[in-house]
């Protein structure tokens, strides 16, 4: 048997390296993201809060009405409540509130980037192992450098968030965009449309639904990833998890769980829906 | 009549280095040796072709014979690698940005195998496309767009999604986006393949009506050498990238250029081709009214007929009278209009064979064919039917 010779590369010097050189030097920006991270989760939360709990319940079954049926609004509004009733409902609104704003900032990035890859190849080639490497990596390895660039709270927790849960959106807005069929877009161009008008009016509206599926899936990845996140101090449920496995508290630790299960079941539907929606609007009615 | 779309030497290869294909062309190569050898597909080898303005010109051959190489090249979807497309005497390989934007706005438009609408616009949505990037206000655009919708048959159907209407009606709505924008040339990629038989021969009578109606310029691309021969004015025959003859469907016909075209018109069913122009003879014996029946006989005896058809004094058909009925006649003191026979076959210089034999066998006398005003523009003997059915070669 021989041992490993005594060789180290010092790659993970030099990820440390870069962590602290971009810490040190683009403070301000960083300080700038993490403002306005936080005050647009704030912004979130407090309007969820400013909404009385019944009106939450009208909406959520609304919403269950309008995407699904009305069974599918019963059931959503059920379960809300019944989070509601563990004594969990603050932290259901912070829940939310920290989900949505990585998902909007999501698609802010995700939909421009996969665009991008879509129309030029290189860019693609470069960006795919990337998206692999960041769909692949333990996600909590993503809390150590937001930690160190936003410190704890929300605002890391959004950053590891989007860090984990932008490349569906990415890779489904670029293979969406690529699937396009190619003699619907050789129409538009034989009649003289221009590479934006053909991206806007044709490729765009074409790949929707697929776009649909993929912030569907970021959704769902962006929830899991606020629950590990609350380990950097993110609040809400997933908070309640982490009390639950310190104190070894079975029964918070199971309504916890079960109101992040309900919570998923709301998102996947109601995203999903959108996508249906979506595919309805452009046909057979 | 001007030539509006004139093809010099247009060559397109594909691959990594497609200039590098050229020589070896021209040496001779085959296409696989090329392949082989370069990894280059010849697309179109050298194609020249001179179209005037408001024909119907059909481009046919067989699968990946380059046709629809060709037919891209003209609108740019793919720049040919070498030779030039003058239309209205400027070379269109050259056009740039907003120059080519303007070429394919206003100049030409095609229409795909499978349709390319968009799935997320309605019918009207599809037809008003072309006029909207083109920045034309949404009332006026999409009046032209029902106007043309109305035009290929589909009123009613605007707010319909291209999902909701059955393939003819789908190409319908294809042609119509083409058309609304108004195009000196149009073209068409195996626009009918995807249909079957009965609707395709519907849309091909229809193209035929629209082109009289509109007279534009237009490309046609089809494998099908009936429906070539049924609606060009001029065919081309390609093989293996290469244009190997051109000609009006007869004249290909007779003379085929080489084995391979031999070959392929063998299967074509002549009835559906030859038209009662092509068959009929000039009516060089022909009797009016006020002539009476001794001119007639003197006539049919001059020519050596057996009988002959009577016409009014403003050459209007009126009926044929046989030699024995006018014998008969004179010696019975019977005028012409008295023994001539009122219900004779007429079929117009369109009509194809496969009208006009059923009409051969149920009559014992010749065939007029005459215009619209029933005057009598030729004669179709019933032996001339059957000789123009057997093909002249092979
Ligand atoms: N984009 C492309 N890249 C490489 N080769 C191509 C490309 N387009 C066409 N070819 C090749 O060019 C040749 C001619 O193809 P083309 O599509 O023009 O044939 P076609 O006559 O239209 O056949 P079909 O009746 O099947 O449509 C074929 O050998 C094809 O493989
Ligand atoms: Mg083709």
């Amino acid at each position: 048997m021989q041992d490993f010779p005594n060789i180290s590369i010092p790659l993970g010097d030099g990820a440390d390296f870069i962590v602290s050189f971009l810490q040190n030097n683009l403070e301000p920006f960083f300080d700038f993201i993490a403002w306005l991270t936080s005050s647009t989760i704030t912004a979130f939360d407090d309007f969820l809060n400013f909404l009385p709990w019944w009106l939450i319940l009208i909406l959520v079954f609304l919403i269950g009405l309008y995407f699904q049926n009305w069974k599918s609004g019963l059931l959503f509004s059920t379960f809300i409540f019944l989070v509601g009733s563990f004594g969990f409902w603050e932290e259901l609104m912070i829940t939310v509130a920290i989900v949505i704003t990585a998902v909007v900032i999501c698609i802010m990035i995700g939909i421009p980037v996969g665009i991008f890859m879509a129309l030029n190849k290189p860019f693609s080639v470069f960006m795919r192992p990337i998206l692999d490497a960041m769909q692949t990596m333990p996600s909590f390895i993503y809390l150590i450098p937001a930690i160190f660039f936003f410190s704890l709270g929300n605002v890391p927790a959004v950053f590891a968030t989007i860090i984990y849960a932008v490349p569906p959106v990415i890779r489904l807005t670029e293979l969406a965009i690529r699937n396009v069929d190619k003699e619907v877009v050789e129409s538009a161009e034989s009649f003289g449309s221009s590479r934006k008008q053909i991206l806007f009016k044709v490729q765009l509206p074409q790949a929707i639904p697929t776009i649909m599926a993929g912030i569907n899936q970021t959704t769902m990845m962006a929830l899991a990833m606020v629950v590990i996140a609350s380990m950097v101090g993110a609040g809400g449920l997933g908070e309640q998890v982490l009390i639950a496995i310190n104190r070894l508290d079975i029964a918070l630790g199971f309504e916890a769980g079960i109101s992040i299960v309900f919570l998923a079941i709301i998102i996947d539907r109601v995203t999903a829906g959108i996508g249906d929606r979506f595919q309805r609007d452009k046909g057979d009615h | 009549m001007s030539v509006k779309m004139k093809i010099n030497n247009v060559s397109k290869i594909f691959g990594p280095k497609p200039k590098s294909a050229i020589p070896l062309v021209e040496q001779g190569k085959s296409k696989d040796d090329i392949l082989a050898e370069t990894g280059n597909t010849v697309g179109v080898y050298d194609a020249n072709l001179e179209i005037e303005e408001g024909e119907l010109f059909v481009i046919m051959g067989l699968s990946g014979s380059g046709k629809s190489t060709l037919i891209r090249c003209l609108n740019l979807l793919n720049k040919p690698t070498k030779g030039a497309i003058e239309v209205d005497g400027e070379d269109v390989v050259k056009f740039k940005g907003e120059k080519l934007k303007q070429y394919r706005q206003k100049k030409i438009a095609m229409v795909f195998q499978h349709f390319g609408l968009f799935s997320h616009r309605t019918v009207l949505g599809n037809v008003e496309y072309g006029l909207e990037i083109r920045g034309v206000p949404t009332e006026e655009r999409r009046k032209v767009a029902r106007e043309n919708l109305e035009s290929v048959g589909l009123k009613g159907w605007e707010d319909k999604y291209p999902d909701e209407l059955s393939g003819g009606m789908q190409q319908r709505v294809g042609l119509a986006r083409a058309l609304a924008n108004d195009p000196d040339i149009l073209l068409m990629d195996e626009p009918f393949s995807a249909l079957d038989p009965l609707i395709r021969r519907e849309m091909q009578l229809e193209l035929l009506d629209l082109q009289e109606r509109l007279q534009k310029t237009i490309i046609f691309i089809t494998h099908d050498i009936n429906e070539a021969f049924k609606i060009g004015d001029r065919v081309a025959v390609m093989k293996d990238g290469k244009v190997v003859q051109t000609g009006t469907p007869e004249s290909i016909l007779e003379e085929p250029a080489n084995d391979y075209i031999s070959e392929f018109i063998k299967d074509i069913d002549r009835s559906k081709i030859i038209q009662a122009e092509n068959v009929m003879m000039k009516p060089n014996a022909v009797v009016s009214l006020k002539d009476g029946l001794n001119v007639a006989v003197r006539e049919m005896e001059a020519n050596g007929l057996s009988s002959v058809f009577v016409t009014d004094r403003s050459r209007k058909l009126q009926g044929i009278v046989t030699i024995d009925d006018a014998i008969k006649g004179i010696k019975e003191k019977k005028s012409l209009e008295d023994v001539m026979v009122k219900q004779i076959e007429t079929v117009s210089r369109e009509a194809y064979l496969e009208e006009i034999i059923p009409k051969a066998v149920d009559t014992k006398y010749p065939i007029a064919v005459v215009n619209e005003e029933q005057r009598l523009e030729g004669i179709i003997l019933r032996v001339h039917v059957l000789s123009s059915l057997i093909a002249e070669n092979g």
